[in-house]
């Protein structure tokens, strides 16, 4: 099992200059990235969405890199995404999956099969033509630097510490640092996006 | 020429790439198949499927935010299976996209047995989103008019298609 912070803490040695979208690892993310401008925390829409969104905006920026961490509880929700990554094969679109095994933000319960399904084969049958799995950071550090200067579409699925959140919902601290609103609108000024 | 009581494919294409359109997000229902066929012929134009209409509006969101203009086409259906993803991704992003919804069991005649259509506006009218009809192709300006009040309140805007697409012209 992986800790998230500290894959994020390699992560960030070879970002370069891409756009990432930290999904459901915003709050680890956050305290790492030297360039939030770049970065597109949007907390949670509405589940299973993430992936959708990313691929929406590989598809818009096609020089720009695109890298997500997406997480096993969206994903199951919206399998079909590997289908359309795959139909489009954007070269620039790394998909991260964060897995947990769990609905961490609900109290920690088992997603449905949690231990036992491969997702990285899921996305190699969907048509990924590139899948990696891991399970340990140390591996992860070894290969990564190759992953992200390798053409997507890449999927890399990475197992990793649960971290259960189970406070009632009004005493947890805020997911965001920056409202939606903000967060689209520095990004599109980073990237000189008419708004 | 197609009467002019019907819908031609060629109208609603018109009406796209006269409002910037660039990527077409859709899921194919029983009537958009001439559409489709205009649209995959049209350089300009990028098709996305998606697996299931809830993907239509967070691959959509992205399109926007990377400065693309999206289209979504969909039947209402799915459009109601999309619930959740066009509140957060679409409302909550302010995604000014237009939907452009088949309109399947609706009728000028008599009352529809089809629930698909009992519950479209409802639906639409339970998450504040304005919608316009369009029948034939004298209704298509309010197809541009859908897209002016997108882009003007930032917000998704339906446009619900009330017929077939009755095939090309010539």
């Amino acid at each position: 099992m992986i800790v998230m912070q500290e894959m994020f803490r390699v992560f960030q040695q070879h970002r370069g200059n891409a756009i990432v979208i930290p999904g459901r690892g915003n709050r680890q993310w956050h305290e790492i990235s030297t360039q939030p401008r770049r970065d597109l925390p949007l907390g949670d829409p509405a589940m299973g969405g993430h992936a959708g969104f990313a691929l929406g905006l590989a598809l818009a920026l096609p020089r720009e890199k695109i890298v997500l961490f997406d997480s096993e509880g969206d994903l199951q929700m919206s399998l079909g995404v590997l289908a359309m990554v795959s139909e489009h094969k954007p070269k620039n679109f790394y998909h991260f999956l964060l897995d947990n095994e769990c609905y961490a933000t609900t109290g920690g319960q088992p997603v449905p099969n949690a231990a036992n399904v491969a997702y990285d084969q899921i996305a190699r049958a969907a048509g990924y033509p590139s899948v990696h799995a891991y399970t340990t950071l140390e591996s992860l550090t070894i290969d990564i630097g190759r992953i992200l200067a390798a053409p997507g579409p890449v999927f890399v699925a990475m197992k990793i510490v649960p971290e259960i959140e189970n406070r009632p919902m009004g005493q947890r601290p805020p997911r965001l640092s920056r409202s939606r609103e903000q967060v689209l609108a520095d990004f599109s000024a980073e990237l000189g996006i008419a708004g | 020429m197609a009467d002019e009581a019907q819908l031609s494919p060629e109208t609603v294409l018109a009406q796209m790439k006269q409002n910037g359109v660039t990527h077409v997000v859709w899921l194919p229902d029983s009537e958009t198949n001439w559409l489709y066929t205009l649209m995959k012929a049209e350089p300009g134009l990028t098709l996305i499927a998606v697996a299931r209409e809830g993907l239509a509006f967070s691959t959509a969101a992205g399109l926007h935010t990377g400065g693309k203009v999206p289209i979504i086409l969909i039947q209402n259906t799915g459009m109601m299976e999309a619930g959740d993803s066009m509140r957060g991704w679409g409302l909550g992003l302010n995604i000014p996209v237009v939907m452009l919804v088949g309109y399947r069991g609706w009728t000028r005649h008599g009352v529809t047995k089809d629930t698909a259509a009992a519950y479209t506006e409802r639906f639409l009218n339970a998450f504040g989103i304005n919608y316009y009809l369009v029948e034939n192709d004298k209704d298509a300006p309010r197809i541009s008019a859908a897209f002016e009040e997108a882009r003007r309140n930032r917000r998704p805007v339906a446009v619900l298609v009330g017929d077939e697409y009755h095939g090309f012209n010539s």
